[in-house]
């Protein structure tokens, strides 16, 4: 599922409560049919769900092998080997060249795919992404979509906020619009896309100008 | 030769230095935060070995195990329920609270131990000798310390650089508040960063106690040694921990052999100078 709105709407701050940063102050966050409300971000990553920074937060003073590592021995999975799992996500992020490289060399696509490669270390079931095709070049956003593409193929479940529409249209099923932390629409991406009030809203056309 | 010898002692001196400052580099490494009871514990080490030695006529080996299991037992308790609770974005509670720990320490040992002097006293150990020459002769005793030092200096980078809990310290370290989204438990980690370096404070104190006399109110002055050594080394540096440690012990050395008085100023000259000439450390930890 991707989710847009303008700057503002609440999108990290969503992410932030479902991660456990934040609680919220009223309703309640369920996740596979637990109520996960009062729990710790620990025992989210825990129940499976992970997510990546809008700004990449790699542990600089480690490689990216390391990285892998010590999410994945913190995280969800429960790996019976966790080293091969961490090469084969470092495989799968195209980060294996760079696999005992200083997580502080690395370029911006780089260390993008690293927190992705980090996020899927700990084993997740539900993924966040953060706005991690933002600031790359079009060839590096297509690079990145089609490994974004691969982990959703494997199962995992994507909630994606992204300003960078045409990558997010490339990967998701469901686009749902935030404005002033609502809901304003939600469905297939076309529908959604063609919604007037969305167009208004997100996309700074009103609809008085496209009548 | 006098000069050679000097050198010499002051450079294993600079082992025991070392070892005063690598639990302190440690703590501040892993968790940004200066124990200022650090050179009480240290005493309370020694005190330890001395107690389970000569107070219940323990064998040495057993002693020092205890010294150690207990230590490490102490600092994780001693985190996990006090110190975890004053870490935050403000850094004088937890100076605070250390503070406190030295005075209650430093009191508890007094009504404990008297303000009387000890030292452990190692019998052949402590007199035993290698001669180098006919002039030079190097100390069993400070060469085991140095020695020593080394080696749990190689100790941690090795646990830091090639274990599961040495990534988790260094995650830690890098970024304690991404940890716990990575499924990290932070207040465990301090815990255990904690337990690490009082085995190393344990080990300082037994040295202490096998060194030189220490008295209950011993603390505040290793932690100035162990400070200085931590500062000059680079912060959270192990390896130029030891190389300040030799530094000052050096300096101490040669200043002492100038004067008897001198011993203590001159180390403290030496801290002087580095820190003037290379404000942020000898081996400055890359930050980013």
């Amino acid at each position: 599922m991707g989710i847009i709105g303008p700057n503002g709407a609440g999108k990290s701050t969503l992410f932030n409560l479902i991660g456990g940063a934040l609680t919220p102050s009223s309703g309640t966050i369920t996740f596979k049919g637990h109520d996960i409300t009062a729990t710790r971000a620990a025992h989210r990553c825990h129940a499976g769900i992970a997510r990546s920074f809008q700004i990449p937060h790699p542990f600089v003073g480690m490689t990216v092998y390391e990285n892998l590592l010590t999410a994945a021995s913190f995280g969800n999975a429960g790996f019976k080997d966790s080293k091969a799992a961490c090469r084969d996500i470092l495989a799968r992020t195209g980060l294996l060249p760079k696999a005992n490289r200083l997580a502080s060399s690395l370029t911006l696509l780089e260390r993008k795919r690293l927190e992705l490669a980090r996020a899927l270390a700990t084993g997740p079931e539900l993924l966040l992404l953060d706005e991690i095709a933002g600031g790359l070049t079009e060839a590096e956003c297509h690079q990145l979509v089609a490994t974004i593409k691969d982990i959703h193929a494997s199962g995992v479940t994507l909630i994606w906020i992204e300003h960078i529409i045409h990558a997010l249209l490339a990967v998701v099923d469901r686009i749902m619009v935030i404005d002033f932390g609502k809901i304003v629409a939600s469905g297939p991406p076309k529908q959604v896309m063609a919604d007037p009030l969305v167009q208004e809203i997100y996309m700074g056309i009103s609809v008085d100008d496209v009548a | 030769m006098i000069w050679v010898n000097a050198l010499v002692q002051g450079v294993l001196l600079g082992g025991l230095y070392a070892l005063f400052a690598a639990g302190l580099s440690l703590m501040f490494g892993v968790m940004r935060f200066i124990n200022i009871a650090h050179g009480d514990f240290i005493v309370v080490g020694a005190y330890a070995i001395l107690f389970f030695i000569v107070g219940l006529g323990l064998p040495p080996a057993l002693g020092v195990f205890l010294v150690i299991v207990l230590m490490a037992a102490g600092g994780y308790l001693n985190q996990n329920l006090l110190l975890n609770r004053v870490l935050g974005k403000d850094i004088l509670p937890p100076v605070l609270v250390t503070f406190g720990m030295s005075i209650i320490i430093q009191n508890a040992l007094l009504e404990g131990f008297s303000a009387d002097s000890q030292k452990l006293a190692t019998g052949w150990f402590e007199t035993s000798s290698i001669p180098l020459g006919q002039e030079l002769a190097i100390g069993l005793l400070p060469l085991l310390m140095f020695l020593t030092a080394v080696g749990v200096i190689a100790a941690l980078q090795w646990v830091f650089y090639h274990t599961a809990m040495g990534r988790m310290l260094r995650a830690t370290s890098d970024d304690p508040e991404i940890l716990p989204l990575m499924g990290g438990n932070r207040a465990h980690t301090f815990a255990v960063a904690t337990a690490l370096a009082s085995v190393v404070v344990g080990v300082a104190g037994i040295w202490l106690a096998m060194k030189t006399n220490f008295d209950p109110a011993a603390g505040p002055a290793r932690l100035l040694f162990a400070f200085e050594a931590v500062i000059i080394g680079g912060l959270g540096n192990l390896w130029g921990t030891l190389l300040e440690g030799v530094i000052l012990g050096v300096a101490q050395s040669i200043g002492a052999q100038i004067d008897a008085g001198y011993q203590i100023l001159a180390g403290h000259l030496a801290f002087l100078l580095i820190l003037i000439i290379r404000p942020t450390g000898l081996m400055p930890k890359v930050v980013k």
